[in-house]
C-alpha cells in the first residue's frame, strides 16, 4: 500500500499547547483531526509535515452543545456522525445536519470531524493523485508544478472547495473560532475563504480552528442541503447546495439564502436569492416560479470547471436543477436532496 | 473423453442428495468473516525484504539508459534489478509472449515496469526507486485504437512486424450478405463498450523464498498457479522441479489475476539474488496499471430478421482496444465473435474483429471474457429488431431460441439449455406481461439473454493431459483430504470439492478438508478462468471419490460377507441395507478398508471431449457445456437529471445443477451487480496524457451497497449430461445480460436507445434532448 512519509507525532493536551507546537513548526506542522483528509494527502505527498499535531487528546475540542443563548457550538473535533445524528441540530439547523449526513461514508463520518471538513483542502482531479501519477503528469500549479491542467494557461489554482459542511454552515451564518499565538478570534465563515485554490482559507498556519458557532435560527426557519455525486455514498460533492428559508408567521418567505460548493476554490453564495423568493409562500405557484428564477440565475452565475472528476458541462446543467430542488425541499420542510 | 469424465446427474446413493443442493457455508467462510484467513500479504518470513517497482512515466518511450548505481548504494537496499536481469519474454498465451518482467528497451504505457528494488522496508525501497536514473526518448503514444489500426509506426511491438495490429480474426458461417439481403427487416448500428477493470479488494501480492538447496517457493495471489509455475521456470531458467507455487487465500480476482505477472517474477528473482525472502505488494494504483480488464470495443452490427422475427443473419465488425500487451488478447479476439452464437439460432454469421495495441494499461480477461461487449451490442440490437418487427422483446428471444442438444452456426456443440425456462422465470417474476410498455413514463422494464462457456477444451498450451486432477487421502480419523490444483478465488471451488467428495462417500462434508493450488502437493488444474473449475475439478473430484468409494464399499462388503449393493455410505455412517443392526461409522469403515487394502487414497481427473468447429480457431470458445441467462431489470429514469436508477434485477440462470444454491445465487447476484456497475458507473478511463484518469477506489466508482438494486436470483437447473451431477458454470454467465437489459429498460422508460457505454446521466440527457416523441414509435 501507499506508505506515509516519516513524521513526528505530537499529542498536546491543551489548545495552548497545540497552538504552541503549530507556531513553533510553522509550515512544517499539520494538525490532525480525524485524518480522513490529511492522511491520504500525506500519502500522496501533497503535504509532508515533519510534525503532525494530533488534536485527539484535547477534550474541549470534542464538544457539541447548544449554548444558553441558543447558539450551536460545534467543537472542531466533533465527529461528523455525531453532528449528523444530533436531533437538536436536525431540528434547529436542518441544512447543517443534512450536509453532515451526506459527507463521505458512515465509516468516514465516524472518523472525520466537523473541523476537518471545514478545513478540508481544495480538491482537483489533477491534484489528488499519487506522487508517481503527478510526476508523470508534470505536476500542477497547486503542488510541485507550474501548469494548470484545468484552465489552460491559468495562473491561479482553481481546485474546488469540496466540503459539504461549508455551504450549509454559511447558509445559517456560522462563524469559525480560531486560537492562534495572538489569542482567540472569531470570523464569519463567509470571510474565511479566498479564491486561491492553493490555500483557500484566510487563516495562519499557527491558527487552530477550535469551534464553529452557529447562531440560533428563527421559529420559521427551514433549511435543506442537496448534493450531486455519482454514488450514493463515499464521494465528495460534484456540486453541493445549501438553502435557508426564514418564514414569517403566515408562512411567507422573509429571508432566503443559497450557497453552492464544489465549483471553485471558495463556496459561493448565490446573490439575490432573498429578493426572488421573498414574500412567496412555499407550496404556492409563486414560490415555485421564484425557485425556478433562482435556479436560472444560479445556472447563469455558477460555472463549474473541469476540476473535480466528472463532466463539467453536466455539472453545469445540474446547477439549476439542484438549486431548485433544494429550495423546494427546504420549502416543504424536507431534504436532503440526494441522490439528485 | 472417457467414462472417467462423465458421472451422470443422479445422486450417487439412490433417491436424493445428502449434501448437494443445500445452502452450506463455504469451507473458508468463517475464516474470512473472522479475519483468520491468511492472504498473501498476511504472510511474513524471518529476514524478509520488501520490494517496490519503478514504473514508466511515459506512455511510449525508448529507454536510452538506466543507471541503478545510486539506488544500489543506498543503505538498506539489497538488490536492484532491471530488464537485463530477466530478459526472457513471457505471456500467458504461448503464441504471443510479448511481455518482460521489466522493460528491456521500450516502455509501452504509463505504469509499465522498469526496475525493481529489494530493501529492508518499503520506505527504503521507495527511496531507492527515486535514485534510479532512467533516460527516456519519448515516442508517439497511441491512445486511440482507430489511429493504431491505421498507423503502424512507431510500432508498439516492432518485433511483431504487423504494425500495431495485435490480432485479426475474420470468420463467416453461411452467406451473410445474402441472408441480410433477403431479410424483411435489418437493423444496423454502432455500439461502444468502454473499458472497465476488475478492482478486486485484495491488491496483488507475492512472497518469494529461495533456500540454500536451490528451491524456490512463491506464494502469490494468483488464479493460475500452474501457469505461474511454468512461467517462473521459463523466465528464471530454473527447472520446474525446483519451484513451488502456492496460492494463499485470495481476495477476489475476476480475471485480473489470471496472467503471470511481473511482481511474481521480480519477487522470485530478488529472493534468488539476495537469498532472503522477498515480498512484493502492489498498491491500489499499481493494480489499476496492471489492469487486464475488459477491452474497450467499437462495434458495428447488422442483424436481419424475417417478418415473424426469425433471425436470418448477423454481421459484426469490431475494433478492440488491447492496450500495451497481448495478454489473453488472441483469445479475446476470437471470443468477441465466437461466443455470440447462442442461445439464438441464426443461419448466417460473420465477424471481423481486430485487436490493436495502444499505449494504455493492457487489457485482458474480465468476468465474461470477450463476450460481454458483443452481447451488449447484440442484445440491444435485438430489441431494436423486435421494435421494427413489432414483437414483444421476450417473444423475439423465445422465437429465436436454438433449443438444447443442437449445434451453433459456428459449429459449437450445445448440450443442455434452460434458456427458455430462464425467459419464463424472469417474465413471470417481473410481471412482464402486465407491466412492460405499461409503466408510467420514466419507468421501464428491459430484457436480455446470453450464453457463456463452462470451461473451454482449448488448454492454454497444447497438451494431451487432463485439464484437472484431484487426489484424495484418507485418514484413520475419518478425515478425507482432497488435493486439487483448482484455484479458489472466492467463488467457492474448494467448498464444491468438499461437497462432492462428501456426497460420494456419504460423509459429513465438514470431515472433508481441501488443500488447493499448491504445485508441490496438488495435481495440476489449469486454473480459475473460463468458468471451468466447478465443471472440470468437480468431475475429477467425483472420479477420485468414486474410485475410493468402490474400494471402501468392496472392503466392507467383503468383511460383512454381503453383496456390494447392500452397503450404503450415508450421513457419516456405513449401513447394511439388509441388516438394520449392522452399521459402521465412516472412520470405522476407513480403518476396516485400510486394514484390508493398504493405505487408502485415489486420484481422479477430467478432460474435455473433442469439440469445436473444423476451422482455424474453431476450438476457441468450444466448451463442454454452456450456461444460459436471462435478465429483466426495472429502471427509473429522471428526465431532468438523466440519472438511471436500477430498482430491481431479476436474474434467471441455468447453472445445470445448483451444487450449493446459496453459492450459485451469490455468483448470480455478484455478476448482476458487476454488470450494472459497468453499465452505470465504472470507467477505466485513460486521459489525454495517457494517464489512468483516477487509479484509486475513490475515483473508480464501484457501486456501494446503497447503489445496488434488489437482486432476485432465479436458479434454473437443466441438468447437464456431462457436468458434475449436471452442474455448469454460474460465475460469469449471469453478468452478460445486465448491461443490455438496462439499455432496453431505458428504451421502455423514456424512449431512447443507449448504444454507448457507460450510460452516464449526461448521455441520457443528450439522447433525451434529441428524442422524438415515444408515441410516434420512431427510432432514435
Amino acid at each position: 500500500m501507499l506508505r506515509l512519509p516519516a513524521f513526528e507525532l505530537a499529542r498536546p493536551r491543551t489548545v495552548e499547547e497545540a497552538v504552541g507546537l503549530l507556531a513553533e513548526h510553522g509550515d512544517r506542522a499539520a494538525g490532525l483531526g480525524g485524518g480522513t483528509d490529511l492522511v491520504p494527502n500525506m500519502k500522496h505527498k501533497l503535504v509532508t509535515p515533519e510534525v503532525v499535531v494530533s488534536l485527539a487528546a484535547i477534550p474541549e475540542l470534542g464538544g457539541l452543545a447548544v449554548a444558553e443563548d441558543g447558539t450551536l457550538v460545534i467543537g472542531a473535533m466533533c465527529p461528523i456522525a455525531k453532528l449528523a445524528a444530533e436531533e437538536r441540530v436536525g431540528a434547529g439547523w436542518p441544512a447543517v445536519a443534512q450536509a453532515a449526513s451526506l459527507i463521505a461514508s458512515p465509516q468516514l463520518r465516524n472518523s472525520g470531524t466537523l473541523g476537518g471538513n471545514v478545513m478540508l483542502d481544495t480538491r482537483c482531479r489533477w491534484l489528488n493523485q499519487t506522487f508517481f501519477w503527478r510526476k508523470s503528469l508534470g505536476f500542477c500549479l497547486k503542488k510541485d508544478g507550474s501548469e494548470c491542467h484545468v484552465v489552460s494557461g491559468g495562473s491561479r489554482c482553481v481546485a474546488a472547495a469540496s466540503n459539504d459542511s461549508a455551504p450549509a454552515l454559511m447558509s445559517v451564518g456560522a462563524s469559525a473560532v480560531f486560537v492562534g499565538p495572538d489569542g482567540r478570534r472569531e470570523l464569519a465563515l463567509e470571510e474565511l475563504w479566498s479564491t486561491d485554490g492553493v490555500r483557500n482559507k484566510r487563516c495562519e498556519p499557527a491558527e487552530l480552528l477550535v469551534e464553529v458557532r452557529v447562531p440560533p435560527t428563527a421559529a420559521g426557519h427551514r433549511g435543506a442541503y442537496g448534493k450531486l455525486r455519482d454514488r450514493g455514498s463515499i464521494d465528495f460533492p460534484l456540486l453541493g447546495c445549501a438553502v435557508r428559508l426564514d418564514l414569517d408567521a403566515a408562512g411567507a418567505v422573509l429571508d432566503a439564502d443559497a450557497v453552492l460548493v464544489a465549483l471553485q476554490a471558495r463556496p459561493a453564495r448565490l446573490r439575490g436569492c432573498a429578493e426572488l423568493v421573498g414574500g412567496t409562500t412555499p407550496g404556492s405557484p409563486e414560490f415555485a416560479a421564484a425557485a425556478r428564477a433562482v435556479a436560472e440565475r444560479a445556472g447563469r452565475k455558477a460555472r463549474p470547471l473541469p476540476n473535480v472528476p466528472g463532466d463539467a458541462e453536466y455539472r453545469h446543467a445540474m446547477v439549476p436543477v439542484l438549486v431548485r430542488r433544494t429550495l423546494e425541499a427546504a420549502g416543504a420542510g424536507g431534504g436532503p436532496v440526494h441522490p439528485l | 473423453m472417457s467414462a472417467r469424465d462423465v458421472h451422470g446427474v443422479e445422486p450417487p446413493w439412490g433417491d436424493a442428495f445428502s449434501v448437494i443442493g443445500k445452502p452450506h457455508r463455504k469451507v473458508d467462510g468463517l475464516a474470512k468473516a473472522t479475519g483468520q484467513a491468511l492472504y498473501a500479504d498476511d504472510l511474513s518470513l524471518p529476514g524478509m525484504l520488501h520490494a517496490k517497482t519503478l514504473r514508466s512515466p511515459h506512455a511510449h518511450a525508448r529507454i536510452v539508459s538506466i543507471d541503478t548505481s545510486r539506488a544500489a548504494a543506498l543503505d538498506g537496499v539489497h538488490a536492484v534489478i532491471t530488464g537485463a536481469d530477466l530478459p526472457t519474454p513471457y505471456g500467458v498465451i504461448p503464441w504471443t509472449q510479448d511481455e518482460h518482467a521489466l522493460a528491456l528497451e521500450r516502455v509501452r504505457f504509463i505504469g509499465d515496469e522498469v526496475a525493481a528494488v529489494a530493501a529492508v522496508d518499503e520506505e527504503t525501497a521507495e527511496a531507492a526507486l527515486e535514485r534510479i536514473d532512467v533516460v527516456y526518448e519519448p515516442l508517439h503514444a497511441f491512445l486511440d485504437p482507430h489511429e493504431a489500426a491505421e498507423r503502424g509506426e512507431p510500432a508498439i511491438h516492432p518485433e511483431r512486424k504487423k504494425g500495431n495490429v495485435s490480432k485479426h480474426v475474420e470468420l463467416e458461417f453461411g452467406n451473410v450478405e445474402e441472408a441480410l439481403a433477403e431479410a424483411e427487416f435489418v437493423v444496423e448500428g454502432d455500439y461502444f463498450y468502454h473499458g472497465t477493470t476488475h478492482a478486486p479488494i485484495e491488491p496483488h501480492c507475492a512472497l518469494a523464498r529461495y533456500t540454500a538447496d536451490g528451491l524456490l517457493t512463491l506464494w502469490s495471489s494468483t488464479q493460475i498457479t500452474h501457469y505461474v509455475h511454468r512461467t517462473l521456470s521459463a523466465v528464471l531458467g530454473l527447472s520446474p522441479t525446483r519451484i513451488r507455487v502456492v496460492q494463499p487465500c485470495l481476495g477476489g480476482a475476476f480475471g485480473g489475476k489470471s496472467d503471470p505477472f511481473s511482481f511474481e517474477l521480480c519477487a522470485a528473482k530478488l529472493a534468488m539474488i539476495t537469498g532472503r525472502p522477498v515480498k512484493l505488494l502492489w498498491t491500489r494504483e499499481e493494480v489499476f496499471y496492471a489492469h487486464r480488464g475488459r477491452h474497450p470495443m467499437h462495434m458495428h452490427y447488422r442483424a436481419g430478421a424475417d417478418s415473424d422475427g426469425r433471425l436470418r443473419g448477423v454481421d459484426a465488425r469490431i475494433l478492440i482496444d488491447g492496450g500495451a500487451y497481448s495478454s489473453f488478447g488472441l483469445v479475446t479476439t476470437y471470443y468477441s465473435g465466437q461466443l455470440l452464437t447462442g442461445p439464438y439460432d441464426f443461419p448466417a454469421y460473420r465477424f471481423d474483429s481486430t485487436r490493436v495495441f495502444t499505449n494504455k494499461p493492457p487489457c485482458g480477461p474480465k468476468r465474461g471474457h470477450g463476450s460481454v461487449q458483443p452481447r451488449f451490442a447484440f442484445e440491444v440490437q435485438l430489441d431494436e429488431l423486435a421494435q421494427k418487427v413489432g414483437l414483444d422483446p421476450i417473444e423475439i428471444r423465445r422465437g429465436n431460441f436454438q433449443g438444447s442438444d443442437t449445434s451453433t452456426v459456428n459449429g459449437q456443440r450445445i448440450t443442455s439449455s434452460g434458456f427458455a425456462e430462464c425467459l419464463d422465470a424472469v417474465e413471470h417474476a417481473s410481471d412482464w406481461k402486465a407491466r412492460h410498455g405499461a409503466l408510467p413514463f420514466g419507468r421501464g422494464l428491459g430484457v436480455a439473454g446470453s450464453m457463456y462457456i463452462t470451461g473451454t477444451n482449448y488448454p492454454v498450451y497444447p497438451n494431451e493431459m487432463p485439464q484437472a486432477g484431484v487426489q484424495l487421502k484418507v485418514d484413520r480419523s475419518g478425515l478425507v483430504t482432497c488435493f486439487t490444483g483448482g484455484n479458489d478465488i472466492g467463488q467457492g471451488s474448494n467448498s464444491v470439492v468438499a461437497y462432492l467428495v462428501a456426497e460420494e462417500l456419504g460423509m459429513d462434508h465438514r470431515d472433508v478438508r481441501v488443500v488447493a493450488a499448491d504445485t508441490d502437493l496438488c495435481p495440476v488444474d489449469l486454473g480459475a478462468y473460463s468458468s471451468r473449475v466447478t465443471f472440470m475439478v468437480g468431475n475429477a473430484a467425483i472420479d477420485a471419490a468414486r474410485k475410493l468409494r468402490r474400494a471402501i464399499v468392496g472392503a466392507v462388503a467383503e468383511a460383512w460377507e454381503v453383496e456390494l449393493e447392500r452397503v450404503r455410505m450415508i450421513g457419516g455412517t456405513v449401513l447394511d441395507l439388509g441388516d438394520a443392526e449392522r452399521a459402521l461409522t465412516t472412520a470405522e469403515a476407513f480403518q476396516l478398508a485400510e486394514a484390508r487394502l493398504d493405505t487408502l487414497g485415489s486420484t481422479g481427473s477430467y478432460n474435455t471431449p473433442t469439440l469445436g468447429g473444423d476451422y482455424r480457431g474453431g476450438t476457441i470458445g468450444a466448451s463442454p457445456a454452456y450456461s444460459f441467462t436471462a435478465h429483466v431489470v426495472e429502471v427509473a429514469v429522471d428526465e431532468e437529471t438523466g440519472r438511471i436508477s436500477v430498482n430491481d434485477a431479476w436474474i434467471a440462470h441455468d447453472c445445470g445443477r445448483a451444487l450449493n444454491p446459496m453459492l450459485v445465487a451469490g455468483q448470480m447476484e455478484g455478476s448482476a451487480y458487476m454488470g450494472m456497475a459497468e453499465a452505470l458507473l465504472e470507467h477505466h478511463e485513460v486521459n489525454r496524457f495517457g494517464l489512468h484518469a483516477g487509479p484509486s477506489l475513490l475515483d473508480y466508482r464501484i457501486p456501494t451497497a446503497v447503489d445496488t438494486p434488489e437482486l432476485h436470483a432465479l436458479i434454473v437447473e437443466s441438468l447437464d449430461p456431462e457436468g458434475p451431477y449436471g452442474a455448469k458454470e454460474a460465475g460469469e454467465g449471469p453478468l452478460h445480460p445486465a448491461i443490455p437489459a438496462i439499455s432496453n429498460a431505458v428504451w421502455d422508460a423514456v424512449g431512447i436507445r443507449l448504444r454507448h457505454l457507460p450510460f452516464t446521466p449526461a448521455k441520457v440527457l443528450a439522447a433525451l434532448s434529441e428524442r422524438t416523441p415515444r408515441a410516434a414509435g420512431s427510432e432514435v
